[in-house]
């Protein structure tokens, strides 16, 4: 099986729909350039020119709302915003219109847009250049929200995401951009709403999105040296979420930690811990655990935003309390 | 493009005799639709916000009327004469007001979303100026097919406050895109006088530093209306858009509600002589003095219409009333498409 980066398996499920379906096409800030969107969209300005790659002035607001009117008016658009940050401009047309729109209606249209949201944080970029708002987009009645933590599922996820007839949410990391993994060669999707078992345990489920995905599979490593066998569940989709897969895993484990690239306090790992207390009780040999973003803007100077965020040893650490605690 | 002022009106004989009933026609079943309404929001019977549109009529017919069942509109929160205007069926609005399923949303928009894909009403949400950038991109999805479409974008003078609408203008007017930004001025954004809103009034020229063509045009004549639109879609067709267009008008009824000083808790503040200049310049009964003086219709005639047209109505709401309500069971579908 070919071999892939991240960034270019997503790159390649933009050329293969484009290519498949007139339909498609990409447009939003910096489509032209790799400084942007980190060669995501490489070869496609040459390959179907400048109707289906439209490189948009700094109008976020617009551009997202002109994507979703393409999408009414029967395209299928992919919407991208090189820093999720910039999404606020655009709340409007995305959660307002698209979200509601077929509900609104009665059923009649839908806005079948894909609007693609980079997290790109780290090396000192501070509070705006840094946001994860998965959960934000997430809590929207109408809205489906996808984090692919592989190159494989980047693809698959991405074309699941243009083929939904429905407004997607696509996120990724610029941290995983360079991440490489087998991805077949031909179009495939990855069913939105499922969960994938990255790796299998029996004495704590570690349930994971995006980056935090491979923090949880470093841990679960190092946690094997100590004899302590985690399962790792990549959850994949943010909304729909795969409860099945979280009650099944935990009801096997007893024990879970949620990992979230977001902010703690309201956020998606609430959702996960909501429904384990809900529906999962039963089983449980120790309280839910919690790891995501602390409360807090993401600084700028290195050591401050060193101790932000999470690395694989947080992982393991809240997982060794998690295991010696008792119900 | 020309400005069409009052003073230099058309001819009405310029014009074929069943252009003129059709215009006249339309905008007749937009108010008697309207008026309708009244006594059920009055009585309660109707309980979603109405926004009525009696008064603008020709603002609606007139830009329709200049376009092709497959091109696009959007409206906003008063939006019964764009649906209307652009084909939409009236038993399905009047339903809808009553929040039944038979409605053009099935009973779960309301008066405020109006759709009906299949006469190119892509539809009207009431976030003000929150449907502009969703025309662009239904001007945008005609440009990248090449299909000779054009969408028009419906708003209000409260609209021009709005960032979005300039981000908006610049997009289409780099892209040249098959656009009408429609801007009905009547004067008052909900209470607040257009002059308390902008340090100037000429809504035109706000377009003109995106050299975009503009234009200004009575909007209670729905001739001169149907004439700048006319040119405004040939442009666009030929790869000259977008055009904006000011469309000076008034509403004889409430923001919303039949009368703001008697509904709610909003209280018309408009001056009443200005509310009866404006009475006197409604563009239905100064088309209808138009097509009898120059003896393109009679009074017989119109008088005939007239009738037909509220039988029309009649149907309308006799088909709302037997229209059942959405059953609560059926609360959650229609949040996605295909689950």
């Amino acid at each position: 099986m070919p071999t892939l980066t991240y960034v270019m398996a997503i790159n390649q499920a933009l050329h293969q729909m484009m290519e498949a379906d007139d339909s498609v096409f990409l447009m939003g800030q910096g489509v032209k350039s790799p400084w942007y969107v980190g060669n995501a969209a490489n070869g496609l300005l040459d390959r179907f020119g400048p109707d289906r790659v439209i490189d948009t002035p700094v109008s976020e607001n617009a551009v997202t709302g002109a994507g979703v009117g393409t999408a009414l008016a029967g395209m299928r658009p992919i919407v991208v915003h090189p820093r999720m940050d910039f999404m606020f401009y655009a709340f409007d047309p995305i959660i307002n219109q698209a979200a509601n729109w077929y509900y609104m209606n009665g059923g009649r249209l839908s806005a079948p847009v894909v609007v693609w949201g980079i997290i790109n944080r780290g090396g000192e970029q501070a509070a705006q250049h840094s946001q994860a708002l998965h959960a934000t987009f997430a809590h929207v009645p109408g809205l489906k929200v996808v984090m692919p933590a592989s190159p494989h599922d980047a693809k698959g996820l991405m074309i699941a995401a243009i083929q939904d007839d429905n407004p997607v949410v696509f996120i990724d990391d610029r941290w995983l951009h360079g991440i490489e993994g087998e991805v077949p060669a031909e179009p495939y999707a990855v069913p939105l709403g499922r969960a994938a078992v990255r790796r299998e345990g029996s004495d704590v489920t570690i349930t994971a999105l995006s980056y935090m995905t491979h923090l949880a599979l470093q841990a679960a490593e190092e946690l094997a040296a100590e004899g302590i066998s985690a399962e790792v569940l990549d959850l994949r989709s943010v909304k729909p979420m795969d409860r099945a897969a979280v009650l099944a895993s935990v009801n096997k484990t007893g024990r879970l930690l949620v990992c979230d690239p977001g902010w703690q306090s309201f956020g998606a790992s609430a959702e996960v811990a909501a429904l384990v207390a809900e529906e999962g009780c039963a089983g449980l040999k120790a309280p839910v655990r919690r790891l995501a973003l602390p409360d807090l803007p993401a600084p700028a100077s290195g050591p401050l935003e060193k101790a932000y965020y999470p690395v694989a040893g947080d992982v393991a650490q809240a997982v060794r309390q998690l295991v010696q605690s008792q119900s | 493009m020309t400005s069409a002022p009052g003073k230099d009106r058309l001819y009405v004989m310029q014009y074929p005799r069943d252009l003129l009933l059709d215009l006249h026609r339309r905008m007749l079943a937009i108010r008697l639709c309207e008026e309708s309404l009244v006594e059920p929001i009055l009585d309660g019977s109707i309980r979603c916000p109405v926004h009525l549109c009696s008064g603008q009529e020709a603002v609606a017919v007139g830009v329709c009327a200049a376009l092709r069942q497959d091109d696009y509109v959007m409206g906003n929160h008063r939006s019964h004469g764009h649906f209307l205007a652009k084909g939409g069926r009236m038993e399905a609005l009047v339903a809808e007001v009553f929040g039944k399923e038979g409605g053009c949303s099935r009973g779960r928009g309301g008066s405020m979303h109006l759709i009906d894909p299949s006469v190119g009403m892509l539809g009207s949400a009431p976030i003000v100026s929150g449907t502009i950038s969703l025309a662009l991109g239904a001007a945008l999805a005609g440009k990248i097919r090449g299909d000779q479409r054009v969408a028009v974008s419906f708003f209000g003078d409260g609209a021009t406050g709005e960032g979005v609408l300039y981000e908006s203008l610049n997009f289409a007017a780099l892209m040249h895109l098959p656009m009408l930004f429609v801007c009905e001025n009547n004067l008052y954004a909900t209470h607040m006088p257009i002059g308390d809103c902008r340090p100037a009034c000429a809504l035109s020229d706000i377009a003109r530093p995106f050299g975009m063509e503009s234009v200004c045009v009575e909007g209670n004549d729905v001739l001169a209306v149907l004439a700048v639109a006319q040119e405004a879609v040939a442009a666009c067709r030929e790869g000259r858009g977008p055009v904006f267009i000011e469309a000076s008008t008034y509403r004889l009824r409430g923001h919303v509600g039949p009368d703001d000083n008697i509904q709610g808790t909003h209280t018309d503040i408009r001056p009443p002589e200005e509310l009866a200049r404006w009475r006197e310049n409604d563009p239905i009964t100064t088309f209808e003095a138009r097509l009898v003086a120059e003896g393109a219709a009679s009074d017989e005639e119109l008088a005939r219409m007239r009738g037909e047209v509220g039988r029309e109505v009649e149907a309308a709401h006799a088909f709302a009333a037997q229209s059942p309500h959405p059953p609560a069971e059926e609360l959650a579908a229609h949040l996605f498409k295909h689950d």
